[in-house]
């Protein structure tokens, strides 16, 4: 699935919905069955942390092992199939600018902080920290830490080696660049705007994203 | 020492102490063995398979890797490892899976010889300490062997898992450990791959400062001063 590059033909100002989520912020949200979500890398390498649950039945949520098993490809670009914990399609990229995503690097804690970077950088900010937060404020969806699983970060590139290596490469993001995905049923999105202050992937800078709704639902 | 065999397509599940060493033996080759770990205190602690990656820079598992929790600490290290490379991002076979692949046998038809998945396995093994279908995470698969092309492209070493290959796990917390031998979702051989594996439990050798794990990279030090944190506090007291 690397390098399928596709532009969108949405356009921004028919949006039924849309938002800039400041870095360290998170954003969660219903985004119906046959709806179009964009996120947009505003200023470029920025990435964004994104779950997915079933809002019919949280248990079942996004599986980044069933997608890529599934998919026989590491990567996510246009066309990947994000599949849930039940084998079913949440969620299809319609539409990519970059051509390469990873669903491999899970989300930063400032736990996993201290082991990456050092032990006194415990407590930074992290996206776990927004998540956590996140299904605090929103526990009417009845979520938690267990339902913090193995995200996707979209915009990041961490390309794996022939003999098994794990390498975090410059970004193939840039400024304005967007990832689009139809949603196969209803579904909860949960972005943390990653906060990471010691990663040389956001040139240690981080910056807004946007996402943007629509109604493409021709049911 | 303890020691038990697993036959191939079932579960099994245990509750391991700090300073255990688990070996797991792919007695008739083409083994593949599916496994979670959890912190028994507070199972909320569990295994984190993109901070095991990302924390050693690498894609496969073997001698010299931690296997780290959510919260930093290591529950087990690599200490040898005859394979060579191991999965954690393939996840398992589900129901619809192993019927798609092999067909399906019932029970009720097959009894012993029915078909587990790696998925079910999990769900019943988990469900005897409260965990559900939310607490599942991505698990390692050893002595499977998955590899990827520069493309991203992912590829079965249906050749990997050989007769005799060992793993030495020495745990450095107490860890629940939850089990199966139904094959690797990827495993494309014609018959239901049913391999047995041999478990034997053995006291390991104290953790020295010039110890290969927790040298190997300096996040490990980093991990082990974690580890070693949470002990200091005894276990549950939570960090």
């Amino acid at each position: 699935m690397s390098g399928q590059r596709k532009m969108s033909a949405l356009i921004p100002g028919e949006a039924m919905f849309r938002q800039v989520i400041p870095a360290g912020e998170y954003w969660i949200d219903v985004v119906g069955q046959g709806r179009t979500l964009r996120i947009v890398d505003v200023e470029g390498n920025q990435a964004a942390d994104t779950l997915f649950f079933n809002a019919a039945d949280v248990a079942e949520r996004y599986s980044a092992v069933d997608t890529i098993r599934e998919q026989r490809n590491v990567y996510l670009s246009c066309g990947s199939k994000l599949l849930s914990s039940a084998g079913n399609v949440m969620a299809q990229i319609v539409a990519d600018t970059v051509g390469r995503h990873d669903t491999l690097g899970g989300a930063c804690a400032g736990e996993s902080n201290t082991v990456r970077y050092a032990l006194d950088k415990r407590t930074m900010h992290s996206c776990r920290d927004s998540y956590l937060l996140a299904v605090a404020e929103h526990d009417r969806l009845g979520l938690g830490k267990r339902d913090l699983s193995h995200n996707i970060n979209f915009f990041m590139n961490v390309p794996v080696t022939v003999d098994g290596g794990l390498t975090f490469a410059d970004g193939l993001s840039g400024p304005g660049q967007y990832v689009e995905m139809r949603a196969a049923m209803d579904i909860i999105v949960l972005i943390s705007n990653c906060p990471q202050l010691n990663n040389p992937c956001n040139a240690y800078n981080p910056t807004p994203l946007e996402v943007l709704v629509w109604d493409t639902d021709v049911r | 020492m303890y020691e038990t065999l697993i036959e191939g397509g079932k579960h099994w599940s245990l509750t391991v102490c700090a300073g255990t060493r688990l070996r797991l033996v792919d007695r008739d080759g083409g083994a593949n063995v599916g496994m979670l770990f959890y912190n028994p205190q507070n199972p909320l602690e569990r295994y984190n398979a993109p901070d095991t990656l990302k924390c050693q820079h690498t894609f496969k598992l073997t001698k010299g890797h931690c296997l780290y929790s959510d919260m930093g600490r290591i529950f087990c290290s690599i200490i040898e490892d005859t394979a060579g490379w191991h999965d954690t991002v393939c996840g398992n076979a589900n129901r619809e899976l192993v019927a798609s692949r092999w067909g399906e046998r019932s029970y009720q038809q097959y009894r012993n010889d029915w078909t587990q998945n790696g998925h079910d396995a999990f769900l019943v093994e988990g469900g005897k300490y409260g965990l559900g279908r939310r607490d599942l995470a991505a698990n390692v698969n050893w002595f499977s062997r998955v590899s990827v092309a520069d493309d991203g492209a992912m590829r079965f070493d249906s050749d990997h898992a050989r007769a005799g290959h060992f793993v030495d796990l020495r745990f450095e917390m107490d860890t629940l450990v939850l089990l199966h031998t139904c094959p690797h979702p990827l495993n494309g051989a014609a018959q239901y791959p049913r391999h047995p594996v041999l478990v034997q439990l053995s006291k390991a050798e104290p953790v020295r400062d010039d110890d290969l794990c927790r040298n190997s990279r300096p996040e490990n030090g980093r991990g082990f001063a974690n580890t070693e944190l949470y002990r200091f506090c005894g276990d549950g007291a939570g960090q």
